[in-house]
C-alpha cells in the first residue's frame, strides 16, 4: 500500500507539474498572439522599461560593483599560485559579460520587478481591477501583461550592459589600488581578449532573463486567489519560481551558446 | 417589461465552482430602457449571474443574448466590441489604483475609444462633476477619496462612454444611508438621463425600491419570483416576504452555526 501511495503521489505531482506548464504556456499564448491587434499600448512599455531599466539601475550598479571588485580579489589569490596574476583583467572581464553581469543583474531584477509585478497585478486581480479593465472593453493581456514582457525581453540587456562595464570597473578600482596594475595597461588587456560574442551572448541570457522575470511577475500575480495572503504568496512565488528558473535557463543557454 | 426583444435574455443559466452548484437554470430578460434589480442574499450567485453576462466567468451550460445575439462563447474580440456598450459599477470601486481620479473615470474614452487625452479629461470632468466631484478630486489619487467618493468615481467611470448597458454591482454596500440615497439618486439620474439598461444586484431593500423598474429574487440559482418593484410587498411568495421584511423566521434557512 505505502508503494502504491508514493506512485500515487508522484503522479499526482507530475499531472500538477503538467497543468501548471500547461496553463503557463496558454498564459504566453496569450500575452503574444493578442499583443499584434491594435489598440498598442507604447505608453505602457515605455513605463515598465523605465521601472524594469532606470530604477533597478542602483541596485543592480552596486551588486555589479562589488562582483567586480570581490573577482578582482579572489583571482589573485588564485592566479599567484600559477604566478598569473597579471591575466586578472581577463578574468573580471570575461567572467562578469558571460556570467555575474546577466545573472546577478537577472537575480536582483527578480527580486525587485518580479515581486514588484507580482504584487501590483495581484492587488488588481484580488479588488477586481482586472475584471474592471475587462469591462471597459481593455484586454487585460495587451494592457498589463504584453507591455511587461516586452520591456523585460527588452530592458534587462541594457541593464545588464551597464553592469558590465561597472562590474569591470569594480575589478579595474581593486587591480589599479590594491595590486598596483598599471590603468592603461588593464584596459588594454581587457580590449584585446574580450571578443564580441562574450558580450553578445551575455545580452541574449539576460534578454532571456528579462522574459522570465517578467513572465513569473505577470503570471502569479495574474492567478492569485484569496485577499492579501494569496498576493503575499504570489510575489514569494514570482521570486523564487523567477530565480530558480534564471539558474536552470543559465545552465542550458551557456551550454547551448558556449558549446560546452 | 418592455413589449418587443429584450436588451437581455438569459435562458437555463447554470454555473458551478467545484462541487458548489451557483446558478441552477436561472431565466431572465431585461427590457430596453429597463432598470431591473436582482435581490438574494449573500453568496446567492447574483455577482456569478453578473459576471457570465459580461464573460468574466463561463456558464457551463445555457444562453446569455445581447439584443438577440448569443454570446456567451463568442470570440475575444467579439467580447470587446460588445463590451464597448456597456459599463459597470463595481461593488468596491474598483478603481485603478495608479491612476489619477480623472484617468480612472476616462480609461474607457482613451483604451477603448481611442480619445485624445486632453478630450478625455474634459469629458471626465465633466462626468466627475454630474456626480458631484469638481477638478480638485480629479487630480487626486483612488486611495486619497472616500467610500462615498469612490462609488461616485466609479459611477462617472461606467457613465462615462455613454453605455447603453449599466451594471451595478452592490451600489449601496459600505455606505451610510444618506450616501447610499445620493448614489442612488446619481444612478437613477444617469439610468433615466442616458435612458440606459440598468441591471443592479443588491440585498440592500431601501436601495432595490429607489432604483428599480422591476425586482427580481435569486434563491437557490434560480429566478423565484420577478415583478413591478411596486407589486413587491404584494408578492405572494414566502422567500420574498422573508427576504423584504428581514426576518429570521422563513422557508430562507441561512449556514450560520449555534451558539
Amino acid at each position: 500500500m505505502a508503494a502504491l501511495d508514493a506512485l500515487a503521489l508522484l503522479g499526482r505531482t507530475f499531472l500538477k507539474f503538467l497543468e501548471a506548464t500547461g496553463r503557463l504556456a496558454v498564459f504566453v499564448w496569450n500575452a503574444f498572439s493578442r499583443a499584434w491587434r491594435p489598440p498598442f499600448y507604447f505608453r505602457a512599455v515605455g513605463q515598465q522599461m523605465i521601472d524594469i531599466g532606470y530604477y533597478s539601475l542602483p541596485i543592480v550598479g552596486l551588486t555589479a560593483i562589488f562582483a567586480g571588485m570581490v573577482l578582482a580579489l579572489q583571482s589573485n589569490i588564485g592566479l599567484a599560485r600559477f604566478e598569473a596574476e597579471t591575466q586578472i583583467p581577463e578574468i573580471v572581464a570575461f567572467s562578469i559579460t558571460r556570467e555575474l553581469g546577466p545573472v546577478l543583474a537577472g537575480l536582483m531584477v527578480a527580486g525587485r520587478i518580479g515581486a514588484s509585478m507580482a504584487a501590483e497585478i495581484g492587488t488588481m486581480r484580488v479588488t477586481e481591477q482586472i475584471d474592471a479593465l475587462v469591462t471597459l472593453a481593455t484586454d487585460p493581456f495587451r494592457y498589463l501583461v504584453f507591455p511587461r514582457l516586452l520591456a523585460g525581453l527588452i530592458t534587462l540587456p541594457l541593464l545588464v550592459l551597464v553592469a558590465d562595464v561597472i562590474g569591470i570597473f569594480g575589478g579595474f578600482v581593486v587591480s589599479v589600488q590594491t595590486f598596483g596594475f598599471n590603468p592603461a595597461n588593464f584596459i588594454n588587456k581587457v580590449w584585446d581578449y574580450l571578443v564580441w560574442d562574450d558580450i553578445f551572448d551575455g545580452l541574449v541570457k539576460s534578454s532571456v532573463f528579462g522574459f522570465i522575470v517578467t513572465l513569473m511577475g505577470c503570471y502569479q500575480g495574474y492567478y492569485s486567489r484569496g485577499g492579501a495572503e494569496g498576493v503575499g504568496r504570489a510575489t514569494t512565488n514570482a521570486v523564487v519560481s523567477a530565480s530558480i528558473l534564471i539558474l536552470v535557463a543559465d545552465y542550458f543557454l551557456s551550454a547551448l551558446m558556449f558549446g560546452v | 417589461m418592455t413589449n418587443g426583444q429584450p436588451k437581455i435574455r438569459i435562458r437555463n443559466l447554470h454555473k458551478s465552482f467545484g462541487s458548489n452548484q451557483v446558478l441552477r437554470g436561472l431565466n431572465l430578460d431585461i427590457g430596453v430602457g429597463e432598470s431591473v434589480v436582482v435581490i438574494g442574499g449573500s453568496g446567492s450567485g447574483k455577482s456569478v449571474l453578473l459576471k457570465c453576462i459580461l464573460g468574466l466567468v463561463t456558464p457551463e451550460e445555457g444562453s446569455i443574448q445581447i439584443d438577440g445575439k448569443e454570446v456567451v462563447h463568442i470570440s475575444e474580440r467579439d467580447r470587446e466590441e460588445l463590451l464597448k456598450q456597456f459599463g459597470m459599477l463595481f461593488q468596491s470601486g474598483a478603481l485603478f489604483d495608479s491612476l489619477k481620479v480623472w484617468e480612472n473615470v476616462a480609461f474607457g474614452l482613451i483604451q477603448a475609444h481611442g480619445m485624445p487625452r486632453k478630450q478625455a479629461k474634459g469629458v471626465a470632468l465633466e462626468m466627475l462633476a454630474s456626480v458631484g466631484l469638481d477638478a480638485r478630486v480629479a487630480e487626486m489619487a483612488p486611495a486619497e477619496l472616500s467610500g462615498g467618493m469612490r462609488k461616485r468615481v466609479g459611477l462617472a467611470r461606467a457613465i462615462a462612454t455613454s453605455p447603453k448597458v449599466i451594471f451595478f454591482d452592490e451600489p449601496t454596500t459600505g455606505l451610510d444611508p444618506i450616501m447610499g440615497s445620493i448614489i442612488d439618486r446619481l444612478i437613477v439620474h444617469s439610468v433615466k438621463q442616458m435612458q440606459v439598461t440598468a441591471l443592479s444586484i443588491t440585498h440592500d431593500m431601501a436601495s432595490a425600491r429607489r432604483i428599480a423598474d422591476r425586482v427580481a429574487m435569486l434563491y437557490n440559482g434560480e429566478i423565484i419570483w420577478d415583478g413591478p418593484v411596486a407589486e413587491i410587498d404584494n408578492a405572494d411568495n414566502p422567500h420574498v416576504d422573508q427576504f423584504i421584511h428581514g426576518k429570521a423566521e422563513g422557508p430562507i434557512q441561512m449556514q450560520v452555526r449555534k451558539p
